[in-house]
């Protein structure tokens, strides 16, 4: 292995250093406060009494599941429409894409209560036309409604990314040896694409399963996620250690069901680079 | 030459946005200081800064022709203020207690004030630098978090009352009762918090908020967990779209606040239920290391003079401690029957609770939540 020289460290350094302080330094207190009591001694009862919490953990991970199943369906034909269309094309679609993100996460959430109350803009058209009033707000939808809304970017751009840069004459060379649009999509699009298919359901998925706000704004404060119930334990109970605890198993399951979604991209780098 | 267009452009519109909003931010309302009590020309405090950590919102800032008091202070004074905030008690006590930052001024309310106290997190304060809290009504004084009047400036204070809209409500309600009736079954908002909601339930049930009792909590939980399907969501500030729209009939929150939405929405209308309902009080207390205690209590001086206290009362709409301005004839909401009712209402102060009172109540909400 080559040595690395001085100006490599160098360079280096800030990020080791930034990585050290927010990223190792606080796992490493979220892995001491789970295993620790109050007073400091170590005990394994915050992670015993999780069980109570199953009934939350499965439905966050449902939700995130489901947010992130619509992301891929409404992400990859965009992708795939806005890699194949032309430059000048692209740009203004990316635009499109973007410019929500331009506006505070909190407020483009906060903006759905208003679009989807009883007395809402919505429920006012219905009512307008006929249908008649839908209860939208404070229900599963509503949550799961948001975190698609919110996290679709982070699917359409890993994959975008990766259709721009498929190789076109693959996919001549398959029609030309007789492959019909659904055969060239299995064989050569789809695999073509799927490391970017990958970073985008982590990047939809990690914070769609760790979300609180979307859930306490959207969905009424009436069911609690993960995310809610470790805020809870920060911001009002005070209990540090149960909060570590749920972060950690959290934690856990999401770097599980990563490891089984790079399976299915051994050889490909960019799903290697997660880890 | 189209790239140096846009650019000039863009500039262009940026310097237009920057010449709009200072339009917005010029303050509009100058102080007269000649109105002034105290002396603030205390040379050997200028140029240093003060760090002011207060509730979102609770202070007169300008806006909409309001005396902008910081500034105010800061050019009276020639002290730095160093403004922040928080939205909850609880907040506020994590941030200070992870030792992160260091304040002069904090607004905590009366329970974490108690508690504050005891875990030696604030310091006395030297009174022979705030004259103007004898302006402080004796209301206000002696009260329980701070017996002794030494820690604590009151700020302001409030009752929590039921807000209802008389277009969707039949008749005058006067108990928490109604936050149950299956009549108005998903158009009831509930506090999200714990310590508020648990003290409504246990008002109806007629317990002590206070209670050490496993038992009264657990009651108190299953009342809770018995309203839950009539609640249509657990909201703390989205309260005011929820009540101001018509989006929900029913809702507990502070008297203040109402009066807020009242403006919005004419139809609402308030009432302090017969059960007894839960009063705080927001004090200025200076904790134990700040940095600058002498600019501090000359900002709590500043903050009880009657020109700018009259200016806070305005601007918050609630119940103010500060006996000129009750006075004051300037003072709008004086006599208001919302902040300052004419009958008796039965109110209870929230305490700190042990804590394992503390863990079981947040156990309790848990379950509340899950169920």
């Amino acid at each position: 292995m080559k040595k690395t020289s001085l100006t490599a460290k160098l360079v280096n350094a800030p990020y080791i250093v930034w990585s050290i302080l927010f990223i190792l330094a606080p796992m490493i207190m979220v892995v001491y406060y789970a295993l620790t009591d109050r007073d400091g001694n170590f005990t394994l009862s915050n992670l015993t009494s999780l069980s109570e919490y199953t009934e939350t953990f499965g439905r966050s991970i449902w939700y995130a599941f489901l947010a992130t199943v619509i992301c891929l369906l409404l992400s990859y034909p965009l992708a795939y429409i806005m890699a194949r269309s032309k430059a000048s094309r692209q740009r203004t679609l990316m635009m499109l894409i973007m410019l929500p993100m331009w506006m505070n996460f909190l407020i483009r959430t906060y903006s759905w209560i208003t679009i989807l109350n009883n007395t809402g803009i919505l429920n006012t058209l219905f009512e307008a036309i006929g249908i008649g009033r839908v209860q939208m707000i404070n229900t599963p939808g509503a949550v799961i409604l948001g975190m698609v809304y919110n996290f679709l970017p982070y699917m359409v751009l890993p994959i975008y990314s990766v259709m721009c840069k498929l190789d076109q004459s693959l996919i001549e060379a398959a029609q030309d040896l007789g492959c019909n649009g659904r055969a060239v999509l299995k064989t050569v699009i789809f695999p073509q694409s799927l490391p970017g298919v990958i970073s985008g359901i982590t990047m939809v998925f990690v914070p769609s399963v760790s979300t609180f706000y979307i859930s306490q704004k959207l969905g009424g404060g009436k069911f609690m996620l993960v995310g809610d119930a470790i805020e809870m334990q920060f911001q009002s109970a005070y209990n540090y250690n149960l909060g570590a605890a749920l972060s950690l198993v959290l934690m856990l399951m999401i770097v599980i069901c990563m490891l089984i979604m790079n399976r299915f991209t051994d050889n490909s780098e960019e799903g290697a680079m997660l880890f | 030459m189209k790239k140096i267009i846009s650019v000039v452009l863009v500039l262009a519109l940026c310097a237009g946005l920057f010449a709009l909003s200072g339009c917005g931010g010029t303050q509009t309302v100058e102080l007269d200081t000649s109105k002034l009590v105290g002396n603030y020309d205390v040379p050997e405090l200028r140029g240093t800064e003060i760090n002011v950590y207060n509730w979102g919102e609770y202070i007169s800032d300008g806006s909409e022709d309001t005396l902008n008091v910081i500034q105010a202070f800061e050019d009276l004074t020639g002290i730095q203020v160093n403004y922040t905030m928080y939205d909850s008690n609880e907040d506020m006590y994590a941030k200070m207690k992870s030792g992160g930052a260091s304040y002069d001024v904090v607004f905590p309310s009366d329970y974490m004030i108690a508690r504050m106290i005891e875990e030696g997190m604030l310091q006395t304060i030297d009174f022979a630098n705030v004259p103007n809290y004898s302006y402080i009504s004796e209301d206000f004084k002696d009260l329980y978090f701070d017996p002794d009047n030494a820690y604590s400036v009151p700020y302001t204070g409030g009752m929590v009352g039921l807000i209802y809209n008389t277009t969707m409500v039949e008749g005058t309600p006067d108990s928490w009762e109604i936050m149950w009736d299956e009549a108005y079954s998903g158009q009831i908002l509930m506090f999200n918090n714990p310590r508020d909601a648990f003290g409504i339930a246990q008002f109806l049930l007629g317990q002590s908020v206070n209670t050490t009792d496993a038992a009264q909590w657990q009651a108190a939980a299953d009342k809770l967990i018995a309203q839950k399907p009539v609640v249509q969501s657990y909201v703390m500030d989205e309260v005011f779209d929820k009540m101001e729209s018509g989006e929900a009939a029913i809702a507990a929150y502070y008297g203040g606040d109402y009066l807020t939405m009242a403006d919005i929405n004419p139809d609402l209308a308030f009432v302090y239920p017969k059960e007894g309902t839960n009063i705080f009080v927001d004090s200025m207390c200076i904790p134990a290391n700040a940095n600058n205690k002498a600019a501090a209590e000359l900002f709590i001086n500043f903050m009880c003079e009657p020109e700018i206290a009259l200016a806070n009362a305005e601007y918050l709409c609630y119940l103010c401690p500060h006996t000129a301005v009750l006075e004051d004839e300037r003072y709008t909401l004086r006599g208001n029957e919302v902040l300052y009712p004419q009958q008796e209402v039965k109110t209870e102060y929230f305490y700190n609770l042990d804590r394992d009172t503390q863990d079981l109540l947040s156990r309790l909400w848990e379950q509340v939540k899950l169920a």
